[in-house]
């Protein structure tokens, strides 16, 4: 899935459309979702076009992240109140958005219809765009684990808290060993000092080679995504329900968000 | 076609016209009283579903439940695991070497050995536990609510039991087997389903088999539990980065 798309030219095959990422990390509250909300717009920025899907079913938050209400969702798109193409609704950082609604909550359990309705919305969105983005729900609920095996790839976020590393490391585990293997990034998102992101990374990929890679045919070799610093920025963006590339672009952390779309873009 | 004009819902079937002769049959051969009240009136019927409910779902020789109310009881706990999030715990257990026990004993002391193993089972276990008999020489054991680190002295205690345990045979004569033990964990707030539980426990058993059978044997790597030794090596690393300037 990494590799180039050929240059477009004549007799050339139509690329496969958009890549698929899922963003997940073990714990909550580690800023998944603005991670989502701020690389879709970083991306944008570079002039991708990329979709958000809020696959964090029944626990919506994307809306509140973005200031986007009532709108048409993916719950009315399921329940055939609406059709596709109407829950899709452009975001303010030039980028589309798929909410899900609170109704999904009934979706928490993952039926066989719900299934194929995922399946079905992606592979329906994906010729369109460059990116599609799966902001996922935090942990491993069989919702996390069936949404984050429909990507190509998968970015966690972490923070450098001993807690976050923990259940991200859970999380890596349970992908590792039960999902195929595909590239895997790292966000280490709140860092204090420069640096702490690779560190946080090597310390991850030790316990990975020691524990997780011998029973795997294909060793799992995480990669950096980035890292995003501690900034009040953030959380002043995240007060006013904006984005930080929109409100404070020339932020520590907008800056570091628009170096990680660089490295997911190349 | 002719019209079909429903009976009244109050009037009770004709116990004449009811073919109940079977059923009680199978009744008296389990030794179970015939349902009281009037014959085709809804009591008696109901307890006469209620008893053959009862005997469909036990294996009769050791009076566990069989294989497919043991199936019901499994979907039934997966469902709750991939709600609640806890933790339940899948035992395999199979009887070493029984074919040497029919061979040499006859078959109506491979009968007692499976009755003393049930026994022994059923012993060993929390009340809540539903110990299963699923084939021949095989049981089940699921253990709802059960802790990962519980779960390897749970299978200890079983296999333990099982060991110490004597059965009388005709003739005075005395024997003992073992059992071979896979255990595996339900994972946790994951949707899966009843046969892939059975199946993952069903390899630790064959592990357990192969590696010379009286033993127990857990899935090695098993979903989200971070062990001690890898959160050392996870965590450590960090503090002491976090001492250093």
């Amino acid at each position: 899935m990494n590799a180039p798309i050929p240059a477009p030219g004549p007799g050339a095959p139509q690329p496969a459309g958009a890549r698929v990422t899922a963003i997940t990390s073990g714990k909550g509250g580690v800023g998944k979702t603005f991670v989502a909300a701020n690389l879709a717009a970083a991306l944008a920025r570079r002039g991708e076009r990329v979709l958000v899907l809020d696959a964090d079913l029944g626990l919506a938050n994307l809306d509140v992240v973005l200031n986007l209400s009532a709108r048409v969702t993916l719950h009315d798109v399921f329940t055939g109140r609406a059709a596709l193409d109407d829950a899709v609704h452009a975001a303010p950082g030039g980028f589309s958005v798929l909410l899900s609604g609170s109704g999904l909550v009934e979706y928490s359990r993952l039926t066989p219809m719900v299934r194929d309705k995922l399946l079905a919305v992606i592979e329906q969105m994906r010729p369109r765009y460059d990116h599609l983005l799966l902001d996922t729900g935090a942990g491993i609920s069989d919702v996390v684990l069936y949404t984050v095996s429909l990507a190509d790839e998968l970015l966690v976020v972490a923070t450098p808290e001993p807690s976050s590393l923990t259940d991200a490391y859970a999380t890596i585990k349970v992908l590792a060993t039960s999902q195929p293997a595909r590239p895997m990034r790292l966000l280490v998102n709140q860092v204090q000092r420069r640096g702490e992101g690779r560190a946080v990374l090597a310390q991850l990929q030790q316990v990975v080679d020691r524990f997780i890679n011998p029973a795997l045919a294909t060793p799992l070799q995480l990669q950096l995504a980035g890292e995003v610093p501690l900034d009040p920025a953030v959380r002043d963006a995240v007060a006013r329900r904006q984005l930080l590339l929109e409100s404070l672009p020339g932020s520590d952390a907008a800056i570091a968000m628009l170096a990680v779309a660089g490295r997911l873009s190349s | 076609m002719q019209p079909v004009t429903p009976p009244p819902p109050t009037t009770p079937p004709d116990p004449d016209a009811l073919r109940l002769d079977n059923a009680l049959a199978l009744l008296r051969q389990a030794s179970q009283a015939e349902p009281g009240g009037d014959p085709g009136s809804p009591a008696y019927l109901q307890s006469l579903i209620d008893q053959l409910v009862e005997l469909s779902s036990r294996d009769p020789l050791t009076g566990l439940a069989n294989r497919r109310s043991f199936e019901l009881a499994l979907a039934r706990e997966v469902d709750r695991v991939a709600r609640s999030g806890e933790s339940a715990l899948l035992l395999m257990v199979d009887i070493d070497h029984f074919k040497q026990v029919n061979d040499a004993h006859g078959h109506l002391a491979g009968d007692l050995v499976i009755r003393a193993v049930g026994q022994a089972l059923t012993d060993s276990v929390r009340p809540m536990d539903l110990v299963a008999r699923i084939g021949g020489e095989e049981f089940a054991v699921l253990l709802p609510n059960c802790p990962a680190a519980y779960g390897p002295h749970v299978a200890a205690r079983v296999r333990l039991r099982v060991a110490r345990t004597t059965v009388s045979l005709p003739a005075e004569r005395l024997l003992s087997v073992t059992v071979s033990v896979g255990g595996a964990f339900a994972p946790q707030w994951v949707r899966s389903t009843p046969s892939v539980w059975i199946q993952r426990a069903d390899l630790q058993l064959y592990r357990a088999k192969a590696e010379g059978r009286d033993q127990v044997c857990f899935e090695p790597m098993l979903g989200s539990e971070v062990s001690a030794p890898e959160r050392a090596l996870l965590l450590g690393g960090v503090q002491n980065q976090d001492i250093a300037p």
